[in-house]
């Protein structure tokens, strides 16, 4: 958004670098390097990366689950350098983190329960709990559910049940860590509607780490990675018109782009990227039109 | 296999007994319990059978549920029948045979001890585990336990080891099916051979298992801190525990319960021992 005074990005991270801790500290490759990047209020974004790319490591960051070796991490312009431990508990509140393997997250036994850890752990009071567990519930659509151990529940409602247990907190972000990769295709749309949904009506900002290009269509910016460093970032347009440089990394634009990709490099010139099925479709049909009444 | 195993786990539900504050259902099970070990008499049994009956109706818990909890521990309740039997000296001699010698006395006892091993397991899964969440049960405990705090006891720390414990039974003993099929594809069997063969193969189960729990605990350790678990400081809880007139009722039934076994062991109408 162009502003003539540009307003203060909810997560920012300067030159931010990362390497796990080694036995032996001779063959260190650090997991991020140099990574900046600006996240505003109510922004849909996209990490997007392969396996290995220090995404999830760069998430983690972002919480001060690790804290970075050089670098920093500055919320609503304030760095979060030697945060005392309740500035921390604040930053976490506020920026919710939904991880991959739906199993590993949840901590009771009873949906209701689950959801109520996170505002039980911030102390708030009893009733106010009652009301955020049942209205964060309503938010994931699992109302029916509340009485239910998660054990019992498929991999998508699992999913949605750690997002409503990240709702009751009141973040303001929720970053979702691989959150669809465990997940069946229904399970995986469960997952991204009610982030898209979260983002559009309750303004919440959503940092979305993937390595599914369907996924990074839906955002409003996308951010490629690759070893550790940032190598390409954009609208969804911008980013995929790099085919080359995504295949280089080992991804590939939406199957839309790759299909016209391969029809320009069969001579056609098709506008690139196209995201939706519904405009490829549209601008082969145009084009075969055109053929036709040439022909 | 392994998913029928229902002792200790928690069937969710709506009934009298699943409403009923967990910090009375842990003291009613006490008082259940120590009746139990106080009961000399086949009426007292009795009475304490009847209770569990009673509360079983009031749980809702198909029976076919609590019958499947019996299961784990049928072992242990053969093996202590036979043991009283066989080892219980008395004065009527009812049966020699070689070395073995039944007394009228130790079929008594290997009948009491049966009996009091099961209805102390489904009791005790009927009164906890079967009808309060454990997250319930730890806070009951925890509650019961806090004024153990003031001589430093962790009671917090060890109520969510409890909980965390209690929440992954279900998750490891599907992973141990997963992992068990997957060595069946690569040709393990376990259900071959002798006792030592059988438990060697148990090696390459226990292995991956141990290794996937470990990832389990680092991955739900890092999901705990960033939803600000700090430990039981300033935490609150989204229900508050309140002793209920139905509460002190149940309470004071359980001390009837015992008082009454107590008094059942003088009658002579049952079979003291």
């Amino acid at each position: 958004m162009p502003n003539l005074t540009e307003p203060v990005p909810l997560i920012e991270t300067r030159d931010l670098s990362y390497t796990y801790p080694d036995d032996d500290p001779s063959d260190d490759v650090p997991a991020v390097k140099n990574v900046s990047l600006k996240v505003y209020e109510g922004e849909h974004v996209a990490l997007l990366g392969h396996n290995g790319s220090g995404k999830s490591t760069l998430a983690k960051l972002l919480n001060q689950i690790l804290v970075p070796q050089s670098g920093e991490v500055l919320i609503d312009g304030k760095s979060c350098r030697d945060l005392g431990e309740d500035d921390l508990f604040d930053l976490r509140k506020n920026i919710g983190m939904v991880f991959q393997n739906p199993d590993n997250q949840l901590v009771a036994t009873v949906v209701e329960e689950d959801i109520a850890f996170g505002p039980e752990n911030l102390g708030v009071p009893s009733e106010e709990i009652r009301r955020r567990v049942d209205e964060a519930l309503d938010a994931v659509g699992m109302r029916e559910y509340a009485k239910t151990s998660p054990h019992m529940l498929s991999g998508g409602q699992k999913q949605r049940i750690a997002v409503a247990g990240i709702l009751a907190m009141m973040p303001r972000c929720i970053i979702f860590d691989e959150a669809t990769a465990m997940l069946d295709p229904s399970g995986r749309e469960e997952v991204m509607e009610t982030a898209c949904r979260l983002n559009r009506e309750r303004g919440i900002t959503v940092i979305n780490i993937t390595h599914r290009m369907s996924e990074a269509v839906l955002a409003d910016r996308v951010y490629v990675m690759h070893e550790g460093s940032m190598i390409l970032s954009g609208t969804p347009r911008e980013v995929f018109s790099h085919i080359e440089t995504l295949r280089s990394v080992a991804l590939e634009a939406p199957a839309e782009t790759e299909l016209l990709y391969s029809l320009n490099r069969l001579g056609g010139d098709f506008p690139l990227p196209a995201l939706d099925a519904d405009l490829c479709a549209d601008l082969i049909a145009q084009r075969y039109r055109e053929t036709k009444d040439h022909g | 296999m392994l998913k029928d195993v229902t002792l200790g786990q928690f069937f969710p539900g709506t009934s009298f007994l699943h409403r009923v504050d967990p910090r009375t259902k842990v003291l009613l099970s006490l008082c259940y319990i120590v009746a139990l070990f106080c009961v000399k008499s086949a009426l007292g049994m009795l009475l304490c059978a009847l209770t569990l009956v009673s509360f079983h109706a009031a749980s809702r818990i198909p029976l076919r549920t609590v019958a499947n909890g019996i299961k784990p521990i049928l072992f242990i309740l053969i093996f202590t029948f036979f043991i009283n039997l066989f080892w219980t000296r008395g004065e009527t001699l009812l049966l020699s045979w070689k070395f073995i010698r039944i007394y009228r006395e130790g079929v008594v006892n290997a009948l009491m001890m049966a009996v009091r091993i099961l209805l102390l397991v489904t009791g005790s899964s009927i009164f906890l585990t079967y009808t309060t969440s454990p997250i319930m049960l730890t806070d009951a405990l925890e509650q019961l336990l806090s004024p153990l705090k003031k001589i430093k006891v962790p009671v917090h720390d060890f109520s969510m080891m409890m909980t965390i414990a209690l929440r992954f039974i279900p998750t490891l003993i599907e992973e141990t099916d997963r992992i068990m099929d997957a060595q069946r594809a690569r040709g393990a069997s376990f259900s071959t051979g002798g006792l030592i063969k059988r438990a060697k193969a148990l090696i390459p189960i226990l292995i991956p298992l141990f290794v996937c729990a470990f990832k389990r605990a680092d991955d739900l350790a890092v999901a705990m801190e960033c939803r600000c678990y700090r430990g039981g400081e300033g935490r609150t809880r989204m229900t508050v525990l309140r002793f209920s007139f139905a509460d002190y009722l149940l309470m004071l039934s359980g001390a009837a319960l015992i008082a009454a076994v107590i008094l059942l062991n003088r009658v002579p109408l049952g079979i003291s021992l």
